[in-house]
């Protein structure tokens, strides 16, 4: 059934073998007429993928780097692209002159232009890159940070709903995620936008206004919060041409800010407004920044790369809820595990009358309004 | 050994003719170079400041180099119109043309190639891109097929032109076996290139003025109008200023095919504005804006409105006979026409896509003097590297320059 199906649909009942083996009925075994015997294994499609992209699974961001097989020319190209960029890391490294930290600047420098794209690296390349960052901040602004690299836990799949009778629009939530997501202050980026519509109108957002500046809640108006919503079907990620952004397990779609080239192809392609570009090097005063990260989180970035919000990772991971749900001061913002059958979220979409926005599109967004 | 000693003697001659002639020669040369330097430190500006040095936004994400880069994929694209009559159809009248085509190809790929990397956030980890070390997101992604198409399409019509010339050149002629299978495969790989193009915007369902069945086929019929027309202008300069001998026969006929090209352009175009303005729908606001502007926002309105009536224009013109057979009358039509088609295709096309945003959020978009700095920079680059190659190839062609040692 699944193989047949006319449109991708968001599966709640067996997400997690839906690639593999069970079909949309929700039973695991025979019964609903579309268990085909030729359906394969999980074992035989590890295997099978083994076979075709064994070497990749196994290799760290390095390897994926190095160790590949490369005929003259392509090597030649490599080295031309390296030697432009790793002279200046080089010259440092390399001379006497420069003092131990200046050196291992360099030699952290290297490494991280040259490491693979995070997605592909095994747990230990991604300490270790971890690791170079947090060493590498330490070298440069002499304090220390914390970053993760947890990975998503089995049968977690998050959610989130809003309620649009109880947002006021005091817009807590926006400067919450910009203080803990380390956004641009010189740009003011700001993931969510909270849509102030006029009462009788509906939902009309090319009359709505994104971007006021007065009390609110503004007589004869409700609001609307809009932000990235984490679709299963993620138009973005099928358009990037080089992999820097993908749906990880738990449902949660990042970034690899490292790998990414910067062309905003996903950003034309994204229909919910949720992505957001560091047309400069994003600035964040030093006593303001949020020293607990996650890589696909909340680090710093760089000009010229995509970045987006993404649940709060560092905190959804480590069992907290982002940091806009904690900050909304009317209780219009839930979030939390669909998988689990107990959680608010769930109760939520089997008790209220949930809709989601342009479902006509197919992306099966993981954010659901409803109103009291 | 060999045919190594005669690539040496042809690149050292062909320096040679690059670096010699008539003052107005060198004073074209000249001016092109002070352009593309004045567009490298626009560049090293934009490198420096990121791209907020450019008037690009998060509402409106492309912008002038997006746009020139499709525009540029439809002039290359349309070198095929030469290649197929010349090679295919043997058609003899073309084959002084075709090398100029395949040369304006060739800039044009280049042009196209810099437009994208101008564009780049990053493009120091470029190298994420090149299969085998980066990590290539093939088929999922047009924009890998994109890579894959141009640079293809830039290998074949850099190696036919060569090797005709590289026999010439010898004082030999060209072997038909060889380089006609190529000139087929061009053929389709223009097609390709230039609706691979069009599915980068035609897949966005979150774009609903790009997500239209009909933009692959506008994008060739438009790019088989304005390509061959710029092939026209560039033979008549040719013509005006060098020995080479093109028949009139040569650009009427060109001319019959731009005519042919405009006139199912335009009624693509008619179908298009009947299903946008027939029975509006949601969809249709971002071609309300392009047309009419939204909320007071008319940014593009001077723009589109001197793309059409000259693109209109330029199809009667070329419509009738007695109009195009008339050479000067067919070189204002064809220059008419390409304006109108780089309004049309360039930010005509891309600007509207992002407005209204997502939200029917409605902000303009304008360049900034680095961006346009940037962009007549790359301009001046393709104009540049075809000068160099169509002189190169006019001189070999003529019979001028030969592989004289033994």
């Amino acid at each position: 059934m699944s193989d047949n199906k006319k449109w991708f649909s968001l599966n709640l009942s067996s997400p997690k073998k839906q690639s593999t083996g069970s079909c949309g009925c929700g039973k695991t075994s025979g019964g609903c007429g579309s268990h085909a015997n030729d359906q394969i294994s999980d074992e035989d499609f590890d295997a099978a993928v083994d076979a075709a992209i064994g070497d990749e699974r196994k290799k760290d961001g390095f390897d994926q780097v190095f160790d590949v097989q490369m005929d003259r020319r392509t090597a030649f190209r490599k080295l031309t692209a390296s030697l432009l960029i790793g002279a200046g890391a080089v010259s440092t490294s390399c001379s006497v002159t420069t003092g131990e930290d200046a050196k291992e600047k360099a030699q952290i420098d290297w490494e991280e232009q040259f490491k693979g794209n995070y997605k592909l690296m095994t747990d230990k390349e991604r300490n270790a890159t971890v690791e170079r960052l947090v060493r590498s901040y330490q070298l440069r602004k002499e304090k220390t940070i914390t970053m993760s690299s947890q990975n998503a836990e089995e049968d977690v799949l998050f959610g989130y709903a809003f309620n649009i009778s109880k947002c006021q629009g005091y817009m807590d939530c926006v400067s919450a995620c910009v203080e803990e997501n380390n956004q641009d202050r010189n740009s003011q980026m700001e993931y969510i936008r909270i849509h102030e519509m006029k009462d009788g109108k509906g939902f009309k957002f090319d009359d709505a206004d994104d971007n006021y500046y007065h009390e609110v809640p503004a007589e004869g108006h409700f609001y609307m919060g809009t932000q990235c919503f984490h679709c299963d079907n993620p138009p973005c990620v099928d358009v990037c041409p080089v992999q820097a952004t993908w749906r990880e397990d738990d449902g949660l779609v990042v970034i690899d800010y490292d790998w990414c080239v910067g062309c905003r192809y996903c950003m034309a392609a994204c229909p919910y407004d949720g992505r957001r570009f560091n047309w400069s090097t994003p600035k964040v005063p030093e006593e303001e920044v949020n020293k607990n990260q996650h890589y696909l989180g909340n680090r710093m970035r760089k000009k010229g790369v995509m970045e987006k919000c993404t649940f709060c990772v560092q905190r959804s991971r480590a069992g907290k809820n982002p940091a806009c749900v904690e900050a909304c001061p009317t209780g219009a913002r839930i979030f939390g595990n669909l998988l689990d059958p107990d959680s608010t979220i769930r109760w939520v979409l089997e008790n209220k009358k949930v809709f989601r926005l342009k479902e006509d599109l197919g992306t099966e967004p993981k954010f659901w309004y409803f109103m009291d | 050994m060999r045919r190594l000693k005669v690539f040496t003697s042809l690149v050292k001659d062909s320096l040679d003719v690059t670096t010699q002639g008539s003052k107005k020669y060198h004073l074209w040369m000249a001016f092109l170079t002070f352009v593309m330097l004045v567009g490298m430190y626009c560049y090293s500006v934009q490198l420096e400041f990121g791209l907020s040095a450019t008037g690009m936004t998060d509402r409106v994400s492309w912008g002038l180099y997006i746009s020139n880069f499709t525009f540029l994929v439809g002039v290359a694209a349309a070198a095929v119109m030469l290649v197929m009559p010349t090679y295919v159809l043997k058609d003899i009248d073309f084959k002084q043309a075709v090398l100029i085509g395949e040369g304006l190809a060739v800039a044009a790929l280049i042009m196209c190639l810099a437009f994208v990397v101008a564009d780049m956030g990053g493009p120091s980890v470029l190298w994420h891109m090149i299969p085998g070390i980066g990590v290539f997101n093939f088929p999922n992604s047009m924009l890998t097929w994109d890579v894959i198409v141009l640079n293809g399409y830039l290998f074949l019509n850099i190696s036919i032109p060569f090797y005709i010339l590289f026999r010439r050149y010898q004082g030999k002629t060209p072997d038909p076996k060889i380089y006609v299978p190529g000139a087929i495969l061009s053929v389709f790989w223009a097609v390709a290139i230039h609706l691979v193009t069009a599915f980068l915007y035609q897949g966005l369902q979150a774009r609903p003025f790009w997500n239209n069945a009909l933009l692959g086929p506008r994008f060739l019929a438009s790019a088989f109008a304005a390509g061959p027309a710029l092939i026209i202008l560039v033979l008549a300069i040719i013509r005006n200023f060098t020995e080479f001998k093109i028949e009139d026969k040569t650009i009427k006929k060109i001319g019959m095919i731009v005519a042919v090209a405009a006139q199912i352009n335009l009624i693509m175009l008619v179908s298009e504005l009947f299903k946008e303005f027939y029975a509006p729908t949601h969809h249709s606001e971002s071609a309300y804006y392009l047309f009419f502007g939204l909320q007071g926002k008319t940014a593009l309105l001077p723009w589109i409105w001197t793309a059409i009536p000259l693109n209109v224009l330029a199809t009667i013109i070329l419509t009738f006979g007695k109009l195009r057979n008339n050479l000067n009358v067919l070189y204002f039509a064809c220059f008419i026409l390409f304006v109108a088609i780089w309004i049309e295709k360039g930010f005509g096309l891309i600007v509207p896509g992002f407005i209204p945003g997502p939200y029917g959020k409605i902000a303009e978009y304008t360049p900034t003097g680095i961006e346009i700095g940037v962009t007549i920079g790359i301009w001046a680059l393709g104009a540049f590297i075809f000068t160099i190659l169509a002189k190169t190839a006019i001189k070999i062609e003529t019979g001028r320059l030969q592989f004289k040692g033994k």
